[in-house]
This record gives C-alpha cells, structure tokens and sequence, in this order.
C-alpha cells in the first residue's frame, strides 16, 4: 500500500465528507433552532436525489439538466418541507421531543412511499455530467474524479454561505438567538413562527442539496434515506447538538474513518464510524463542540 | 372618564398550568408615567409584567391598550404596538455581540438608533463588540433596556432592573430610567425596593398573593406606614 492509495482514499472521503457535511448542517440547523429531531430529513434527501434525477432526464441527460438539477432539485425540497412547515410542523414546536421524534418518523414513512408510488422501486442512475467525467491527475500518480473534485469545492462553498448566513445575516442571528431564548425574540418583536418557518426550509434545502449532489455518484433508490439519516444523527450528535461547525467535525471524522477503515480492514472497515463515535460519546458525552441544547 | 389610559388591566386572573397566580389584577399606565408596582418576592409581580406582555396570558380579564383590547395577543404584536419588556432575569441573546443584540430587534421606526441608547448608556457603546454573555449583571441590564428602546415602545415594563446591582450602578440606572420618562416613556416598574421605587414613581400599586392590595400616589404610600410595613421589606 503506497502513499498514493491512502491519499486517493482520502480524498474519497473528503468527497463524502461534503455531502455529509451539507445534510448533517441541515439536520443540526433544525434540531438547534427548532429543537426538531427531523427524522424525515433523511427522506428530503432522497427525495432531492429523485428530483435530480427527473430533471435530469427531462433534458434527456445533457450537461443543463444537471446544472437545472443542482438548483431545481433542493429547491423543490424546499418547498415540500415549506408546505409540511406551515401545515403540520409549526404548530407543534412545543411539543416534547418524543412526539416530534415520533411525528418526523411518521413523515419519513409517508415520504418513502410516495417516492415508490412516483419513481417505483428501481434504480434510478444520474449520470455525470460531461465536463465532469474523467480525473485530474495530482503528483503524477494521484487520480481524482474530476467530480469529486467539484463535490471538494462545493463543501467548503456551502460552508462558507452557511457561515454568513448564521453570522453576518440579520436571519441568521436571530435565529441563533430563537436557538437560545424564543420566548425574549418574540418580545423584542420578532414573529419567531416565520423565523423558525425559514429556518426549517434552509435546512431542508440543503438535504435536497445534499440528495442531488450525491445522485451522480450513487444508484438511487428507495432506502438511500435511512443509513444516511442514521450517519446524519450520529454526526450532528458526535459533533455538538445544534452546531453547524460540530456537523463538519463529524462529518470529516466519518468520512475519513469510512474510507481508510475500508483500505486498511476492508471486512470491518465498516464499524470503523461507529467504533470513532463510541469512542467520542465516552470522553466527550456532549459532542466535540458547544451543543446550543 | 373619557381619557383613555395607555394601559389598563382589568381584572386579570393569570394560572401556571393549574395553579391560580394572580388574582382579579386590576392597574392602568397613564403616558408620561412611571407607575411602580411594589410587592415582596413571589408576590406576582412577574407574573404581571408577563401577563401583560402576553408571554403567560391571562385565563379571564382584559387588558387594553390605548384603549384597543390586547388581550390574547401574541408578544412580537404587542412590542410592535410600542410595548418594551424588561424582563427581570435580563435575558440578552448571550452568543450574540452587544451590537447584533440591538440590531435584531424589530424597529417601527428610526425614532431610537443604537447611537441614541449610547447616549443613554455610554457604557455599552466601548464594549459593542462583545458577546452579551460575558457582560457583567449591570451591563446586561443596560443591554436590555436598549434592547427594548429600539423598537421605539410608548410603554416599558421593567421587571426590577436593580435586582442584584451594586448600588453605584442602581443610582446610575435611576438616573437613566429618569431620562427615559423625560423622552416620553411611560413606565410600569416592577420593584421590591421601596427606598429606589419612591425615587422614580408617580403611582403606585402594591401586590401581594397576586392581588392588589393598595393604590396610590407616591405621596399617600410614603404617609401610610401601615400599608408599608404589611406588604413591602423596610
């Protein structure tokens, strides 16, 4: 095993990383302003990978229709989980968090079997677009998928708009107050439901971002969204509840764990995540960084 | 009785889940007042205050508002009404600077800019950019005051703002409650301090068990030593 392997592997997991990273924010946005266990974020982002891949064979597989995708595809999630907010979800924030639990759960069973009743249950493939397919060839030995290269920009992209929004935007900083104290925002005159509303859609959207950017590399199908939602919780846990940043800690940490326990172990390489948040949870019971709970 | 009080409380009976707080409070705000609302400890006067600003409504009674009827409304309609809450345990949004504190705040108008609550608090204006967290007990207090000026109120309800203050800095927020009254703003104080409440109000209500006991002028209050020793620590 050379050098190059390892690296190659690395980067392979910094690629899953950002989509891991892009759904798991969404999630901990949501769990940290809203205090909402979305257990449907997983089936946004399968339903984000399935939009992507209608839009991509209505131009019948073209470079546009991905580009189309890339912004249609979450911000149909986004209004999906916009109308599911305004009907259901905001009348129920304070409720316990075992009936939202149970409620999100309820919502991601409906969700899977509309997905089956509109695209049926077998594989969907999205294909690469052409500017994207081939490598780049880094220190002569080193091939990367030119799209894992773009997933590479768009993480630290998506990171850096999340980071204004949450700390340069008026939104944003109320929102992080509405995290902390909802009861003073409203009394300072700010309609807390329409704050948690747009909250909960940017959150959405970025699971549908996540589902669409993630087609491309994967066969989509039904039950893509429960290992990640899954993966998403364990990340948003190990990485602080309600953290933004704790996401990204978690996400590289599973990641990288995947890709390198499936190099150096490839039977178990598997448990390597799961082993990593054991392993957090036992030193660090409440996340790596400042859980807002 | 044809001028309309800025509030008034009528009868108002506020429960926490199945427990009965206050009892028939009745009270009303002039403009250009500052009314105290005296009592011990638990005696209800947070519980007023909240009532009012519709965070723990009231199960039977009305409240109203420059004569309109505010009962059941929500917070974020009443503070842009012009109502300002002061809460007693101060709350600011601790993650967030000084500055942002202020800048989120829902503005009716640009009658109050973060430069007019620095001239009223000078203090808050070389520590901007720091988190709310790390301000001491007197600073979060000036904060929240600020806080609610921005959005312009006509009425404040300060919930004991000296509470826990060293007295240097009570003295310099009576000043500053002062000067508030002299821009215009009527003011329900809630206060268990009896020696700052006489130094800043024209009326007074007394509240004990969550209900009135006693209403009157400062002056009436200040002879009636019966009524002081009963209700308030002297």
């Amino acid at each position: 095993m050379d050098i190059y392997t390892i690296l190659s592997q690395v980067l392979v997991g910094l690629s899953r990383t950002v989509i891991l990273f892009i759904v798991s924010s969404g999630l901990s946005l949501i769990l940290g302003v809203l205090r909402i266990p979305n257990v449907a974020h997983g089936s946004l982002y399968m339903l984000g990978a399935y939009t992507a891949y209608t839009i991509s064979k209505f131009f019948g597989g073209q470079d546009l229709g991905f580009w189309v995708a890339l912004i249609g595809a979450p911000l149909f999630v986004a209004l999906v989980s916009f109308i599911a907010e305004r009907c259901v979800f905001q009348f129920l924030y304070e409720r316990e968090h075992l009936m939202l639990l149970l409620l999100t759960f309820g919502f991601s069973l409906i969700f899977g079997d509309l997905v089956k009743m509109v695209w049926g249950g077998e594989y969907k493939t999205v294909p690469v677009p052409k500017v994207f397919q081939g490598y780049i060839l880094l220190f002569r030995h080193l091939h990367l998928p030119l799209y894992n290269a773009f997933l590479l920009i768009i993480g630290p992209l998506v990171a850096f708009l999340l980071w204004l929004f949450v700390n340069k935007t008026k939104m944003g900083k109320i929102s992080r107050a509405a995290a902390v104290d909802r009861e003073m925002v409203g009394a300072v005159g700010i309609n807390v439901s329409w704050v948690f509303g747009m909250t909960f859609v940017a959150g959405c959207f970025l699971a549908g971002l996540g589902g669409m950017l993630v087609a491309p590399t994967i066969s989509v199908t039904l039950g893509m969204d429960h290992s990640l939602i899954m993966e998403s919780f364990l990340i948003v846990i190990i990485g602080g509840l309600g953290n933004i940043w704790g996401a990204l800690i978690g996400a590289l940490i599973f990641g990288l764990t995947q890709s390198i326990g499936i190099l150096i172990w490839p039977k178990f390489g598997i448990i390597l995540p799961y082993a990593a948040v054991v392993m957090v949870l036992t030193f660090k019971p409440k996340g790596l960084l400042k859980s807002t709970w | 009785m044809n001028s309309v009080s800025l509030l008034e409380a009528k009868n108002i009976n506020t429960f926490y889940g199945l427990s009965h707080i206050l009892f028939d409070v009745s009270l009303r705000v002039e403009k250009g007042e500052i009314v105290g609302l005296l009592g011990r400890n638990g005696a209800g006067k947070s519980t007023t205050m909240k009532s009012i600003m519709g965070i723990n409504p009231p199960r039977t009674g009305e409240i109203f508002y420059k004569g309109k009827s505010i009962t059941g409304k929500r917070p974020f309609v009443l503070f842009r009404l012009g109502i300002g809450y002061v809460p007693d345990d101060r709350r600011v949004f601790a993650d967030l600077t000084v500055e942002d504190n202020l800048e989120i705040v829902y503005r009716r108008n640009n009658e109050w800019t973060k430069e007019r609550v620095y001239e009223i608090f000078p203090a808050l204006k070389n520590i901007r950019n720091r988190r709310a967290g790390n301000l001491s007990g007197g600073e979060q207090q000036m904060l929240t005051i600020g806080r609610a000026l921005m959005g312009n109120p006509e009425l404040l309800l300060l919930d004991e703002p000296t509470e826990g203050l060293a007295p240097i800095i009570v003295k310099a927020l009576e000043e500053q409650i002062l000067k508030l009254k002299e821009a215009g703003i009527s003011i329900l104080l809630a206060e268990q301090n009896l020696r700052s409440a006489l130094k800043l109000v024209d009326r007074v209500y007394i509240i004990d068990n969550g209900a009135i006991k006693f209403e009157g002028t400062k002056k009436e209050l200040e002879e009636n030593e019966e009524i002081k020793r009963k209700y308030l620590l002297i």
